[in-house]
């Protein structure tokens, strides 16, 4: 266990986070058994409050997602020096198996959060809150991961043992220094960049068709999300290296610091801003249909169409911008 | 888009005039607020920058000391054990050093005595640190005497004394000859206290090391990467004791804001009742409150942070100095250079602003969802 202040901040909002996540929950699967539009009782007037209480929460809960997902990368990073072979974020997320998982479920829970925020915005939008059992379905997936992504934490803190002096011997070898792996499995660059940019055109194309025609919802959503997935493996294949002008670098989370300008916070706000938009766009499909949302959907389904397009264009002009200038040719 | 920008700052200007006039019971909270901020910054900034402090001042130690450990206890080591080490390869330097530590009985105080083979060459005059000659009030020339451990006194003539910038490391510091430090300790020839390796390629560390702790199995080396991981993690841990100790400060301070969000006055719940019968609604009552809460927080972290540079780098830390410091008779009088980053913000801004909004969330709610007719019948 390590006292650090920003691994105490963390657990701390962790745990603050999934508070809210159970208190909403909680509140969620009353909505769920005695929603009654149609009853003007006090019963049913409490629960329309409380939906105010609830997407006011998920908007908090969403907001410490994304700055403390940013914060944990900064963490760990700034802990590397407490282990020996750590050179970096990479090396200290690795110091036992609780590091990773904890990440991935942060990513996970920001984009799910999202998505709820989307869903909850269409369904304030039409009078008779046409959503309310998908947002609340949604929201009993949410909240266990945000308790499971507190324990992993929790576990990930607590598993830290730092490196120090001991009284026998000072050096390593009593754990006879194997080193924590600094570089990541990294997929070869070439098929990468035919991935990588093959996904950003087919969902600029599905987006486009979306945008003017109103077809190819599903198509676009799906483009978007697996672009998002492409593009993240594509950072440690081949963006990092174009950035830290080295082809051995890989590290997806030297972007962030201040050597490289930070422009990884704004890459990876781009990137997380796009998925999010596009995986909502595929979430609102099937509720098109219904009346109450008939002149709703489509026109916010073409706002965050243009959202994802713009998000991604965005990181798609650095990676291009990095390829061209970079000291680094990958051949 | 122009519309929700307008909307936003209508709604905060309506929160700026309705907080200023209950100017008591905002202010009240506020000070609470800046008071939990600045003593968490205070530490903050005072841990990171003692951390840099120790940072700056290893970076100039040597890669690897070698020490001998004698039924585990460290011991003197043979000047061979220096030959045998040279002779691995990848070993640029092996430096005997001769150090110890003198109990002046004369004022209580402690002085970490050095040899150093410079001082041999020339005249046998000590170089002291600034604090041994406040202690003694010694002046260039002046002669400092030390009682050796033969009970003979060693009068030693003050060569220099090292400028107060390096008072952080030689403050209590009194360097003089390997001769003068034989006769003051009684020291026996051929030992020194511990051995300093250089060594050329610092991947190659942990192999050199492995090969002395083969070669001299007695012997304990400690590499500079090593001290440094475990300056820092004391550093951390320090930092998170103290904490620990002020969170029970931030409980309070929490409370203290739920409390002051649930208990609506009169007065509150009236002007959101007409706020609601004249035609807004709960989403903009809750934006009311958000604003009221991002103003209230905003202050109080800025000036609360403002605060917390001037006490810690201007006034170097009165209220913590003791608790994080350690203490000693010669203790170096530093300014501690500041250090501030977005970091250390950002774990600030998460320690109070995210459990003082999360406190507020449901009060706030309750007060926008109040019905117009029940607030004003109160």
């Amino acid at each position: 266990m390590i006292l650090h202040p920003a691994a105490l901040a963390l657990l701390m909002i962790a745990l603050l986070v999934s508070g809210m996540g159970i208190y909403a929950g909680y509140y969620g699967l009353r909505i769920l058994g005695r929603w009654d539009p149609a009853s003007g009782s006090e019963g049913q007037l409490e629960l329309e409050r409380r939906t105010y209480l609830i997407s006011t929460i998920m908007s908090y809960i969403l907001g410490f997602e994304l700055m403390s997902l940013f914060l944990f990368i900064y963490t760990a990073d700034d802990l590397h020096t407490l282990f020996t072979g750590a050179m970096c974020a990479v090396g200290s997320l690795a110091i036992n198996s609780f590091g990773y998982p904890a990440l991935l479920l942060k990513t996970i829970n920001f984009i799910l959060a999202g998505v709820w925020l989307i869903l909850n915005y269409a369904d304030n939008k039409g009078y008779d809150y046409p959503l309310i059992r998908v947002k609340y379905e949604l929201l009993n997936l949410v909240v266990p991961l945000l308790v499971l992504e507190s324990v992993l934490l929790i576990a990930y803190f607590a598993g830290v043992k730092p490196d120090i002096i001991t009284s026998c011997c000072g050096s390593l070898f009593s754990h006879e220094s194997s080193g924590f792996s600094s570089d990541l499995a990294s997929l070869p660059h070439r098929p990468m960049q035919i991935a990588y940019f093959a996904g950003m055109a087919l969902t600029a194309g599905a987006g486009l068709l979306f945008y003017l025609k109103g077809r190819a919802g599903y198509l676009f959503s799906t483009a978007a999300a697996v672009t998002f997935l492409i593009a993240i493996a594509s950072i440690v294949s081949f963006i990092g290296p174009y950035f830290y002008e080295l082809p051995t670098h890989h590290c997806p989370f030297c972007l962030l610091q201040k050597e490289y300008g930070y422009i990884g916070y704004f890459m990876y706000a781009t990137l997380f801003g796009g998925a999010v938009a596009g995986i909502g766009v595929g979430v609102l499909m099937p509720f098109r249909g219904i009346s109450s949302l008939a002149h709703i959907i489509p026109p916010l389904q073409r706002r965050l169409v243009l959202g994802t397009l713009v998000c991604y264009l965005l990181f798609t002009l650095i990676v291009i911008w990095k390829m061209i200038f970079s000291a680094l040719k990958l051949g | 888009m122009k519309r929700t920008i307008e909307r936003h700052l209508n709604i905060l200007e309506f929160t700026l005039a309705s907080l200023l006039r209950r100017r008591g019971k905002n202010l009240s909270l506020l000070a609470m607020y800046l008071l939990v901020i600045f003593m968490l910054a205070s530490l903050q900034f005072f841990v990171s920058a003692l951390k840099r402090e120790a940072a700056v001042i290893l970076a100039d130690a040597p890669d690897m000391v070698v020490q001998r450990l004698m039924a585990g206890r460290q011991d003197l080591v043979p000047t061979e054990y220096a030959t045998g080490i040279a002779g691995i390869r990848g070993v640029t330097a092996v430096r005997p050093r001769l150090w110890g530590y003198y109990y002046d009985a004369l004022n209580g105080a402690n002085y970490t005595i050095m040899a150093d083979e410079q001082q041999a060459a020339g005249l046998p005059r000590a170089a002291i640190g600034a604090g041994v000659a406040r202690a003694r009030t010694l002046a260039v020339g002046d002669l400092l005497p030390l009682i050796s451990y033969n009970k003979t006194p060693v009068m030693l003539e003050v060569g220099s004394i090292f400028p107060s910038s390096s008072d952080l490391i030689a403050a209590d510091m009194v360097v003089i000859s390997p001769a003068q430090f034989h006769t003051l300790f009684n020291f026996p020839e051929g030992q020194a206290t511990d051995l300093a390796v250089t060594v050329r390629n610092p991947k190659e560390l942990p192999t050199v090391a492995a090969k002395i702790a083969t070669l001299f199995p007695d012997s304990r080396p400690i590499l500079k990467s090593e001290i440094q991981r475990t300056y820092q993690s004391i550093f951390d841990w320090r930092g998170g004791m103290t904490l620990m100790v002020l969170s029970a400060a931030l409980l309070s301070f929490i409370i203290f804001a739920w409390d002051k969000a649930t208990g609506l006055s009169a007065e509150e719940r009236k002007e959101i009742g007409i706020l609601k019968s004249i035609g807004w609604e709960t989403s903009d009552v809750l934006l009311l409150k958000f604003w009221e809460g991002t103003v209230i927080s905003l202050t109080a972290f800025l000036l609360g942070v403002v605060l917390a540079y001037g006490h810690v780098f201007f006034l170097s830390a009165p209220l913590f100095a003791q608790a994080l410091k350690g203490w000693s008779v010669i203790y170096p009088r530093f300014q501690l250079v500041p250090v501030v980053d977005a970091y250390q913000l950002a774990v600030l801004f998460f320690l109070t602003v995210v459990p003082y909004t999360t406190a507020t969330v449901i009060p706030c709610w309750r007060a926008a969802t109040t019905d117009p007719d029940a607030a004003m019948r109160y």
